[in-house]
């Protein structure tokens, strides 16, 4: 570990929370639905759409809007993906995706996953990766952001029937922030260095004085979005580890920054909605706690390098799986903040990292990446482990748990815990299968604890909606398509159905008044009480199936056991 | 039934250690998820055992060991649950007792013609006639007499109480005797539905229902169990991967130690305890509901007589007017008042201090509500007190009538009470009877200030003097010249705010109030109707306790999530102590997670499951006595909680753990 490394994540931690504090500004304005410039453009989009944008949704209504949203987004994109030879904008010819393969990427990037069984430069024609999947970069990110409004509604409406109207949230965020932002950041890029062109290629010579062809396209606008959207699906195969979609160390901190940015101001959007920005800060302490708890244990397992490596005259730090250019310090940091965020882009090999490295990049995703977390998703992820918490933890005051002056009762409790059990459902379920069935067992190209390690990674990514690749997993089968495709589905709205019935019942609620009595829950008491909520009961299920992967893994690397 | 029935007697935990067994019918287990999928566990270990010993596979001593704990956890909590029902029990018992054979005059309708029945043959509406030294066969409301009843065998307080037709103090109750004179009773509850059937029930926990907030927590419980279901379950799969296997009896132990078995198995004792605490303070809560809701309260209304002042009012000075000396005021004040056996009268007497005994053919001047004065009459010398008004009435125009009333206004100003004392046609002056605030009050309303309570004071008194008095108790808040209706308007509005509100109430005319606020306490000695609306009684008839009530709620509360926290951080050190000993066999790297190096991995199975089995007992004494609750602020108590059951639940495995170890390993257990 370097002064420089640590200097470079420190810089990054101030950065995204001063960062945080426009954002949730912003977002704030849209969540109120304040009147801002282009509100003729708004409300064409709700005359052509037939939307009424002062009608109030139930949360059933909403749930269904968003659920028939999504699902014809899931249709309209495999049709794409399906039909792209018959389509313009296709300069390398490719022909249709193979029928698995296409559901499952249609799945991945509408749940904002972006799990990338295909090559992108190798398999999809430039209209696939624009009207196709940077379209759902867009919407999957808006989708989730409308969820965390939403659930904001709930506890700062009283006694209230509608948690908003789907239609006018997801338009609003598109229209108001993902597409400005995105195109001031895709200019950005642009003078950075990254290219922005309907050219298939561009051919070099190399030293050698060979001829080599050199896959372009519209990367800048996608890089933009695949970012600030978390969503995470590179233009390139090799994502942000890309020299042309990820030219230098300043744009990797300022797509480190975008991954960051949305998904915290929402914490701060929350505390503003019910009247008490403490709250917000609250919920972005716990965050900021347990990024830099996994920051440190990974940057410290990647510095120390590999016993067996240095045993054979190799000094240093793990270097295996880097990207080069940046170094250990940053690629931990871009790593860490990529699975923290379901964001799922890279720079370097997770696989490749020291196997406990890699445990806090797959930890991080299992614990419902809520360590700022997908746009909107990782918000609500917190807020419903804020709930567990003030559960377990507020009667110990004496008084039936609230939070943000909402009783937390029966209803709130049986539906928080569907949302957290889906996670170590899917993922433990769907890793079970592939452990003893010969189609998941061809998957993982390693052997031992790190073979186990990459089919863990892969469904946890799935279900966690992170759609980052340990690596040395073989994806593009029909078993995992399908069973990935499934984890990312129920993964997705598993959780989101249940964030809106809890809205719902909450905005019903009467508002309690705090007062001397009630259960704080700003201030450090609370923001430990609800880390350690977190990484007992959202960690402590995947600790048996930890050890057995990355831990066993550690264990037989420090023993100087090769397999 | 205030005696102090002690825990943990021989014959109680007899009785409950049988009980433990006959609660093993799965029909009963199944109120308890977490319970009944332990028992599942215990019995298809059993089965599974029992096939190993008969085809020889397996190490039978370690398994038999194993199951042998894993019916103990199921058995320990059967037990708490049936100690804590234990004391209701033997209360019912002797409550049944009394109701067994109650017999009843019933009144034919004419005159005094009654024929004896058996009181469980009375129908609501039917009119009994009570007599010196019979029981009152049912619950019902005085209709004509007076009677001074014992109701002992209901608050076991000794000291008989005044029953009487009209006002407030109207009802009686079933099982309790008359001493003196006799009643009429109109039948206000059928049989089987009475008071003392409720309290049976009550404390039998025959009716016990799960409060809300106890579903909510059964239901986290439940989702918990199944989230290390699938943990658990999926373990097998990912050992084939790793190309080996585990035992069954293994992941057994695993299971259940993770799953919250600690708090299950002691929830429902919290809840029957908790209602137990209330019924020995001489409170009946007709619900459990009513007992958490206690906890939660936002807004206490007090009404002022008796809780925030002692009952009644105490002369504090003589204010003789111009011409008269305060002796000669002192020495009529105390005359006048030789024969009223109110407090007021004899505080009077207290204050004068020693003079003259009563003249001989002294004869009292009684108090009416035509003339409001009293006094007495020593041949043709009248000396009265009174109402000012009343006396000035009486006397008729005199000259120094506006001295006095001077004086009376300067009084009253002050909070107080002035009474005029007159001598004949002599007008003497002012006696200024003043309400004392109860000591220790004002701290008592700080504490539950910074508990977040608010407190208002409930009283008839007009504004000035209620102000008086809000200023000297430090109540946040006062509703004076108080009707029921403004009292129901007051929790209204509260309520709409979001506050709970809880109020005490005796009074028919309070049963709207009472039934309205969130908790409702009402006075045993009070009218049916508010007996009736409320949902507390106080068996003592002491408005103070209300802020006990709460206290008692929040404590219940607080001891159910100081021992979900204790048993949810339990399950770290458990990981730590089994999950190496049972994938040691798969990579024997993993041995460093034995932090707390165990002796070898069935020793450390076996001890984190005993050490999960006799939590339980040892944490009975807590859920029954419940956490020790001191009046803080919310953020104090949390601080306090979370040190001792989060950070001492985190802390107490790894111990006790490793100590069982070194127990098990020195006896070659396993």
């Amino acid at each position: 570990m370097t002064l420089a490394g640590w200097g470079m994540i420190v810089l990054f931690t101030v950065l995204f929370v001063a960062l945080a504090k426009p954002a949730g500004a912003w977002l704030h304005a849209l969540y109120a639905r304040e009147t801002l410039p282009l509100g003729s453009i708004e409300r064409g989009f709700y005359r052509v759409a037939g939307v009424d944008p002062k009608a109030e949704q139930s949360w059933v209504g909403y749930a269904v809007s968003l659920m028939v949203f999504n699902v014809a987004g899931i249709v309209f994109l495999f049709a794409i993906l399906k039909l792209q030879g018959l389509l313009p904008l296709n300069p390398q010819g490719f022909g249709g995706v193979e029928t698995l393969l296409a559901f499952n990427t249609a799945v991945s990037f509408v749940t904002n996953t972006n799990w990338q069984n295909y090559g992108g430069e190798t398999t999809l024609s430039h209209l696939s990766q624009m009207l196709g999947l940077t379209v759902q970069n867009f919407l999957s990110a808006a989708t989730g952001i409308a969820v965390a409004f939403a659930f904001i509604r709930g506890f700062a409406r009283r006694q209230a029937t509608g948690i908003g109207n789907f239609w006018v949230d997801v338009t609003r965020v598109t229209i108001y922030l993902l597409l400005p932002a995105c195109i001031v950041l895709a200019l950005v890029y642009v003078a950075l260095g990254v290219p922005q062109t309907f050219a298939a290629s561009v051919t070099a010579t190399t030293v050698e004085g060979a001829q080599q062809l050199i896959a372009l396209g519209p990367v800048a606008s996608q890089l933009a979005i695949k970012m600030l959207g978390t969503n995470g699906g590179g233009f390139f195969n090799v994502n942000s580890a890309h020299p042309f979609e990820n030219p230098s160390a300043l744009v990797n901190m300022i797509q480190m920054l975008t991954i960051f940015v949305l998904g915290a101001g929402l914490t701060l959007t929350f505390g503003k909605a019910v009247g008490n920005v403490r709250q917000g800060w609250a919920l972005l302490a716990a965050m900021v706690v347990l990024f830099l708890i996994g920051v440190t244990v990974a940057y410290w397992a990647e510095a120390a390098g590999n016993p067996i490596h240095q045993a054979l005259g190799l000094a240093g730090g793990n270097m295996e799986g880097k990207e080069v250019r940046f170094g250990i310090a940053a690629t931990v940091l871009f790593a860490v903040v990529t699975t923290a965020a379901s964001c799922g882009a890279v720079i370097g090999m997770h696989d490749s990292f020291m196997p406990l490295g890699g445990l806090v990049t797959m930890f991080n995703i299992q614990l419902g990446e809520i360590v700022v977390g997908g746009v909107g998703t990782g918000f609500y992820g917190m807020l419903i482990y804020a709930i567990l918490a003030v559960f377990i933890a507020g009667l110990m005051v004496g008084r039936t748990p609230e939070y943000i002056g909402k009783k937390i009762e029966a209803r709130e409790m049986k539906l928080a815990v569907i949302a957290i059990a889906i996670l170590p459902l899917m993922i433990l379920g769907l890793t079970a299968i592939a452990s003893v069935t010969s189609a998941g067992l061809a998957g993982p190209l390693a052997k031992g604890p790190h073979g186990f390690s990459e089919i863990l990674y892969a469904f946890s990514s799935a279900v966690g909606n992170n759609g980052s690749a340990f690596g040395g997993l073989t994806g593009n089968t029909a078993f995992y398509n399908l069973l990935l495709a499934l984890g990312m589905f129920v993964g997705r709205f598993g959780v989101i159905l249940p964030v809106l019935a809890i809205a719902g019942g909450l905005a019903a609620k009467r508002h309690i008044p705090p007062g001397a009595g009630s259960f704080p829950t700003t201030g450090l008491l609370w923001v430990g009480l609800l880390v350690a909520i977190i990484l007992i009961v959202g960690g402590l299920t995947f600790l048996p199936s930890l050890a057995l992967g990355p831990i066993a893994d550690q264990a037989q690397v420090a023993a100087g056991t090769l397999l | 039934m205030s005696e102090q029935t002690s825990l943990f007697t021989g014959p109680l935990m007899a009785a409950a250690a049988r009980d433990a067994f006959i609660k093993l019918d799965p029909r009963v287990l199944i109120r308890n998820p977490v319970m009944f999928v332990t028992a599942i566990v215990a019995a298809l270990s059993t089965v599974l055992l029992i096939k190993g010993v008969a085809t020889g596979t397996g190490n039978a001593v370690f398994e038999a060991q194993l199951v042998f704990w894993l019916w103990l956890t199921v058995l320990f909590g059967n037990f708490a649950e049936a100690l804590a029902e234990g004391r209701g029990k033997a209360q019912a018992a002797s409550l049944r007792a009394t109701k067994a054979d109650l017999q009843a005059k019933r009144l034919a309708g004419v005159g005094d013609v009654w024929e004896m029945v058996g009181a469980s043959l009375l129908g609501v509406g039917d009119e009994v006639l009570v007599e010196t030294g019979d029981l009152i066969p049912a619950d019902g409301e005085v209709i004509a007499g007076v009677a001074s009843v014992n109701e002992a065998a209901i608050t076991g307080e000794s000291a008989p109480v005044i029953r009487e037709a009209g006002g407030d103090r109207s009802a009686v109750t079933a099982g309790t005797r008359v001493i003196s004179d006799s009643i009429r009773v109109r039948v206000t509850a059928a049989a089987g539905q009475g008071f003392l059937d409720r309290m049976i029930a009550l404390v039998e926990g025959a009716s016990r229902q799960k409060t809300p907030n106890e579903v909510a927590l059964t239901i986290l419980l439940a989702g918990l169990t199944l989230i290390f279901l699938i943990a658990v379950g999926t373990l097998p799969a990912f050992a084939s991967y790793a190309g080996g296997s585990l035992a069954v009896p293994v992941l057994v132990a695993l299971f259940v130690t993770l799953i919250p078995t600690t708090i299950s198995a002691l929830l429902s004792a919290i809840g029957i305890a908790g209602m137990d605490r209330l019924v020995r303070f001489n409170v009946l809560a007709k619900s459990g509901r009513a007992v958490e809701a206690a906890g939660d309260i936002d807004t206490l209304l007090l009404d002022k007589t008796g809780t925030i002042t002692i009952g009644d009012r105490q002369a504090t000075a003589f204010l003789p007017v111009a011409g008269v000396s305060v002796s000669e005021l002192t020495a009529a004040a105390r005359l006048s008042s030789l024969a009223d056996e109110t407090p007021e009268g004899r505080s009077i007497v207290v204050l004068a201090g020693a003079g003259e005994a009563m003249p001989a053919g002294g004869e009292p001047i009684a108090f009416t509500s035509q003339t409001r004065v009293s006094g007495l009459k020593i041949g043709e010398r009248e000396l009265v007190k009174g109402a000012v008004d009343a006396v000035l009435k009486r006397l008729g125009p005199v000259a120094n009538a506006d001295a006095l009333r001077t004086i009376a206004d300067d009084v009253a100003r002050q909070g107080a009470t002035p009474l005029a004392v007159a001598d004949g046609q002599r007008l003497l002056g002012v006696v200024q009877l003043k309400d004392i605030v109860k000591a220790g009050i004002r701290e008592r309303f700080g504490e539950l200030r910074r508990m977040g309570i608010r407190t208002v004071m409930i009283t008839g008194d007009n504004p000035l003097t209620a102000a008086s008095i809000a200023a000297e108790s430090g109540v946040d808040d006062f509703l004076a010249e108080a009707t029921p209706e403004d009292k129901l308007a007051l929790i209204r509005k509260e309520q709409e705010g979001g506050k709970l509100v809880a109020m005490c109430g005796d009074g028919t005319n309070d049963a709207p109030a009472l039934a309205q606020s969130d908790v409702g306490v009402a006075m045993n000695t009070g009218t049916q109707a508010a007996r009736e609306a409320g949902n507390m009684v106080d068996l003592d008839s002491d408005p103070t306790k209300l802020i006990e009530i709460v206290g008692l709620g929040k404590q219940l509360l607080m001891t159910r999530g100081a021992l979900t926290t204790f048993s949810i951080s339990n399950d770290v050190a458990k990981y730590f102590a089994i999950l190496p000993a049972i994938f040691v066999v798969l990579y024997p790297g993993l041995g460093v997670l034995n932090v707390m190096a165990l002796g070898s991995p069935e020793s450390a199975i076996l001890s984190a499951i005993i050490f999960n089995a006799l939590i339980i007992p040892a944490l009975v004494p807590l859920a029954l006595k419940g956490v020790k609750y001191r009046p803080a602020p919310a953020g104090t108590l949390l601080a306090r909680n979370l040190a001792v059951y989060g950070v001492g639940g985190l802390a107490a495995p790894f111990l006790g753990i490793k100590l069982i170890d070194l127990a098990v390993t020195s006896l070659h257990l396993a």
